[in-house]
């Protein structure tokens, strides 16, 4: 994984609560065995029309959204289903963070593991930035992960909470297996030391 | 030692490294249930970096999500048309086979949905720690487990190492007090509650349901419940293990057997919450006066009682809630103050992890007995394993309801999710036993209510939704 640095990016604001990731990725994209092309997929359902044309409302298909990086989405954001296509497609579109005023749990721990920001902010922020996006879709934000900030446009600087261990690999650049490998004893002396209730190859 | 929740039990007795200052604790995970669509990317994880999966004895695999639940060909093969589907379940026969991972082939006697087999197996039992890469592994926590989904990293991540990196979550206690009155079931139960908090109310927490109301319940019932709590936000969802939970697991195919069995009750005995012990949040719940319940919109929280009516984003106060309830109601095409009583539907689906046990099937059938699919209505009885199916068959519940005018289909997920080939289309309206009903889950366009078994069969009977309790007079027992 690359490491996660400082960045700025255009937002675009889609102020709906609890967009689930049957919308950010649709099941019927899920029939792959990688992780290519489901970018094509994202918010699938909104983007394109019945007839497979693209929906010129939706904020992302709007021109002058094209180039955003950074997603501003309503509480809950990534409730629902917990496949790991739904950080897949948002990277894959290009997508470096989402704001919102909390995540679901499952989306956010595999946000972590891919880079995908997930950049809590309180109700009053939120509601600012979506005004701010809305009046000029040119709105540009920055990111600065070492310091926990989101910089506006005109300088204020919005703090946002993160798990240490997260933000230590996703400064690095390292993934949590690596850690999970480094405790080998550990696991080894856990096992020699619990009973084995259920072995799946045979029935009991 | 001071009092502890089933949750503190459970956790404590997993933590191979407890939580530190700048490190999450890590967790040892005891089963490992996979699935063709979550795990593919995990696998190929593994072949780069050359690792081996650590425990394949704990864990195992079936084929459901992308599966099709049509009849069996002459051969008795279930066949399976869509070739990216096909690919996908190739990939896990090869999977499992190079990594000696156990696997549920697709129509053998034991396949089907990966949250009704581990249960039907007695590979789910009190105390132990359980994932798959899908949300609804909250469901082996009727059990007294600590189950819950992950994604495909930590698909990755329990392959390798059999542990998960965790930050501790918080815990609930979801009081439901008093009983269930007749039309009324687990389904219900947690319609209402998510009803109540939200889908993001228990984000952080881990729910532990008791109360009378809960005690009560069948296991199957139970597994009803904590299959949900992720549709509040929960991480997990606990019922403390009892005798109903004991006799559930005794004699199946992997429970511990003799002095090991004796040896296993004991120490389940362990697990309930001490008296004293404190949670960092409390729900309650009055059973007494529950009634069946419906969703009227694109999540499982936007949920009334049966004989509600639609509600108005203009009584919302927050505007992103507003526009989230316009939207929803426009994808519905349902009019605020509107009910839904008398409201035609298109398709009736029972099945999914949430309702396609052996109970939920007989207590339909029963319901359904001597009765018909109104004309239009496209009904599908999808068992959630191929145990089920057999059992069902030998009760002659399938008979009943091909006698009736519905589809009895081979086991798998079939349209809780729309990626198997059974799906709505669009602008139809289902009454669905599932657990989702965001826009687009069961076909694209196609909009669901999602119900329980009885509401969906009165529905299916009558063409349109109904109040099951008008049909009753005694109840339905499971
Ligand atoms: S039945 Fe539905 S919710 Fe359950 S595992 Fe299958 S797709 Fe997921």
């Amino acid at each position: 994984m690359e490491p996660v640095s400082t960045f700025a990016a255009q937002a675009a604001a889609l102020p709906i609560e609890n967009i689930d990731t049957d919308q950010i990725i649709p099941a019927s994209y899920l029939k792959v065995t990688d992780k290519a092309g489901l970018a094509e997929g994202l918010f699938s359902n909104w983007r394109y029309n019945a007839d497979g044309t693209l929906n010129a409302d939706f904020v992302l298909n709007r021109p002058e959204s094209a180039d955003a990086r950074i997603l501003i989405a309503g509480n809950n954001f990534g409730c629902g289903s917990s496949r790991e296509h739904a950080p897949w497609a948002l990277i894959g579109y290009g997508f470096k963070a989402i704001i919102s005023t909390y995540f679901a749990d499952i989306f956010c721990n595999n946000a972590l593991k891919n880079g995908l920001l997930p950049i809590t902010v309180d109700t009053e922020t939120y509601y600012q930035l979506v005004s701010m996006c809305e009046e000029d879709p040119s709105t540009t934000l920055t990111v600065d992960l070492e310091n926990q900030t989101v910089i506006l446009p005109e300088g204020q600087q919005v703090s946002f909470p993160i798990d240490g261990f997260a933000k230590y690999c996703l400064l690095n650049g390292v993934d949590q297996l690596g850690f999970l490998q480094q405790q080998e004893e550990a696991i080894a002396a856990f096992e020699a030391s619990h009973s084995q209730p259920v072995a799946t190859i045979s029935p009991a | 030692m001071h009092p502890r929740t089933l949750f503190d039990k459970v956790w404590a007795a997993h933590e191979v490294r407890p939580q530190q200052a700048d490190t999450p604790a890590v967790l040892y995970i005891d089963l490992h249930l996979v699935h063709e669509v979550t795990s593919p990317q995990a696998f190929t994880m593994l072949r780069e970096r050359g690792l081996q999966v650590r425990r394949p004895d704990r864990t195992l695999a079936t084929m459901d999500h992308s599966t099709p639940t049509t009849p069996r060909n002459s051969l008795g093969i279930i066949p399976v048309t869509d070739g990216q589907a096909a690919a996908q379940l190739d990939r896990l026969r090869k999977n499992c086979a190079d990594f000696g991972i156990p696997l549920f082939e697709l129509g053998s006697a034991n396949q089907g949905i990966v949250h009704v087999i581990g249960p039907e197996q007695g590979l789910t039992q009190p105390g132990m720690t359980i994932v798959c890469g899908d949300s609804h592994t909250s469901t082996h926590g009727a059990f007294g487990a600590l189950a819950f989904g992950i994604g495909t990293s930590e698909v990755g991540h329990v392959l390798a190492t059999q542990c998960l990196i965790q930050n501790r979550p918080q815990t609930c206690a979801v009081r439901v007090n008093g009983r269930l009155q007749t039309g009324v079931s687990a389904k219900d139960i947690i319609l209402a509650i998510i009803a109540k908090i939200g889908v993001g109310g228990g984000t952080g927490y881990v729910f532990e349901y008791m109360g009378e109301a809960i005690r009560a319940l069948s296991m199957e019932e139970r597994m009803t419940i904590c299959n949900m709590s992720i549709e509040g936000g929960a991480r997990a969802g606990m019922v403390a293990p009892d005798d109903t939970t004991f006799e559930y697991i005794a004699g199946r195919p992997f429970a511990p057997q003799g002095a090991d069995w004796e040896a296993a009750v004991a120490r389940w005995h362990t697990l309930p919450t001490d008296e004293g012990a404190v949670y960092d949040r409390v729900i309650e719940l009055d059973a007494t006066t529950l009634t069946p319940m419906i969703t009227y919109g694109t999540n499982p929280g936007m949920g009334m009682p049966i004989d509600g009516v639609v509600p108005s984003p203009d009584e919302m106060s927050d505007p992103s809630a507003r526009t989230t309830l316009d939207k929803a109601l426009k994808y519905m095409d349902l009019q605020p103050g509107q009910p839904l009583l008398g409201h035609p539907v298109d398709v009736v689906f029972l099945g999914s992890c949430t309702n396609s046990r052996i109970s939920d099937l007989r207590q339909a059938a029963r319901l359904m007995q001597g009765q018909k699919v109104a004309p239009g209505v496209r009904m599908m009885v999808v068992p959630g394993s191929q145990q089920v199916k057999a059992q069902a068959e030998r009760e002659g519940l399938d008979a009943i309801f091909k006698e009736a005018g519905a589809e009895w289909r081979e086991a798998g997920c079939s349209m809780c999710i729309a990626m198997n080939g059974d799906q709505l289309a669009p602008g139809q309206y289902a009454v669905s036993t599932s657990n989702r009903n965001f826009e687009g889950r069961q076909g694209k366009g196609g909009r669901t209510f999602l119900a329980s078994p009885l509401t969906a069969v009165a529905t299916a009977i009558n063409g349109k939704v109904t109040d099951v309790r008008e049909m009753l007079t005694e109840p339905v027992g499971v």
